[in-house]
């Protein structure tokens, strides 16, 4: 019975760290896309980048999580599990695309012209010099919603995708300790955001600029 | 007469209402070096700005070796390979070491294979004098030191024209002489030079010819010692003769103190 519950949970964490792995690296990127169009497109680009931006922004998750499964799985004929991953990963992507514009503009625009100067288009400066500098800014910010994501994940659960809380409240639902069973969800939750933080603030260290001598 | 190596004809900046400078005409020979002083908010820094296209120009032209690089359609990261720019601000990329600072026009740009960039890139460094730091990131060098990378840097693509925007503008005082002493040498070696500052010192004794912008236009041009002893401008003898005092100040205090 007990490994039964145990390999039970084990699976819903699978399919919870899954669907974390499309949705943030989708909408990475989408948002870095939008970002450098935002950054450095023409007017009419920046434009329609800053509305996708607001839009998103502006309307809580699990509604557009909603909408954007009911487009996606009506036009393409896709698993609740890909339609809701691909979604969450627009959702993050407009709230990635800010992380990443706000680090294109702390790089600054002296970069762009100082490479410029050496001869390189715009795209090879935004390849080389931009993007490397930026990414390594971008790091302690993404963090933070990569673990926002992770923990959203959990909104997949209203299309019924099996992952850890929709199993939390089957378990609670039959053994009738919804304490037991909720508070394990969060347990792992918080196991998995720990993991994730600590990680990416090791990545953050170890590509840190050094200053001083 | 030879042709000079770069040339603006009636060259025009207009930024809105504002004229910041207007039918500039420059010429530059090979090997010479150009020093333009002249108050702040005069367009001197536009000015090379506009001669190696990093911002849009209203009217006029720029010749580079006899070809009109302001022409439309004309390839502009073509241009800009050929002119190098040392900024006031050094503007390193400051993810790079300096080495790969200087490697990285001569691998992306020209297209050179890694090891002879590498060769390149090292000799630039050694002629600049920082061999020793190549493999510092721009944040542990002083501003001395990342001006001198940021000359090796232009100085890699073997530009035909260098230009200086206020190279030690940024610098604290006793970091100057060392970017002076290397764009000094430079000039010995007869590189084209065109630089903006407002150090009268190498102005005096590195200058060709002195060219004073002032409001948009170019006053007077000569050699340094017909503008700094027989000036025909009194605007002219009046900016020397003010920006000459304060140095002179300085050092006074300078020396009083020690």
């Amino acid at each position: 019975m007990m490994s039964n519950i145990f390999s039970y949970i084990v699976q819903g964490t699978a399919i919870t760290v899954a669907v974390t792995l499309i949705s943030l690296p989708f909408g990475l990127l989408i948002g870095l896309l939008m970002a450098l169009v935002h950054t450095y497109g023409g007017q009419v680009l920046n434009r329609i980048a800053a509305a996708y931006s607001l839009l998103m922004r502006g309307v809580p998750p699990i509604v557009l999580l909603f909408i954007l499964y009911f487009i996606i799985s009506g036009s393409i004929n896709l698993s609740p599990f890909w339609a809701g991953s691909l979604s969450l990963g627009i959702v993050s992507s407009a709230y990635q695309m800010e992380i990443l514009r706000g680090a294109l503009l702390a790089v600054g625009g002296g970069q762009m012209t100082a490479a410029r100067a050496v001869g390189m288009s715009r795209l090879q400066a935004i390849q080389f010099i931009i993007l490397p500098q930026a990414l390594r800014i971008a790091i302690p910010p993404w963090s933070n919603e990569a673990s926002i994501v992770l923990k959203d994940s959990s909104l997949v659960y209203a299309l019924g995708v099996p992952e850890i809380l929709r199993r939390a409240q089957q378990l609670s639902a039959t053994t009738q300790q919804p304490f037991l069973a909720y508070g394990t969800a969060a347990l792992i939750y918080f196991v998995l955001v720990f993991a994730v933080n600590r990680g990416l603030d090791y990545l953050s260290e170890r590509t840190k600029l050094p200053t001083h001598p | 007469m030879t042709n000079p190596i770069l040339e603006t004809r009636n060259l025009t900046k207009i930024y809105g209402q504002n004229t910041i400078f207007k039918d500039i005409n420059l010429k530059v020979n090979e090997g010479e070096t150009i020093v333009i002083i002249g108050p702040s908010g005069t367009g001197k820094s536009t000015l090379l700005r506009c001669i190696n296209l990093l911002t849009s120009h209203n009217g006029g032209q720029v010749f580079l070796d006899g070809k009109e690089i302001t022409a439309k359609g004309y390839n502009e990261d073509e241009v800009r390979q050929h002119i190098g720019m040392v900024f006031q601000n050094f503007l390193l990329f400051n993810h790079l070491t300096a080495l790969d600072n200087v490697i990285i026009g001569l691998t992306k740009v020209k297209k050179m294979p890694k090891d002879k960039a590498r060769e390149k890139a090292m000799e630039e460094l050694k002629r600049v004098g920082l061999a020793d730091r190549a493999d510092h990131y721009p944040g542990q060098l002083s501003g001395g030191q990342q001006q001198r990378v940021a000359i090796a840097r232009a100085l890699a693509m073997d530009p035909s024209v260098m230009l200086f925007d206020e190279p030690t503008s940024a610098l604290d005082p006793e970091l100057i002489g060392e970017v002076l002493g290397v764009m000094a040498q430079l000039a010995r070696d007869r590189m084209t030079m065109i630089v903006v500052t407002h150090e009268m010192g190498f102005a005096r004794e590195v200058a060709d010819r002195i060219v004073f912008m002032e409001k948009g236009s170019i006053v007077e041009e000569g050699t340094p010692d017909d503008l700094f002893y027989h000036p025909k401008h009194d605007r002219t003898r009046e900016f020397l003769w003010k920006i000459t005092e304060l140095y002179g100040k300085k050092e006074k205090e300078k020396s009083e103190k020690s």
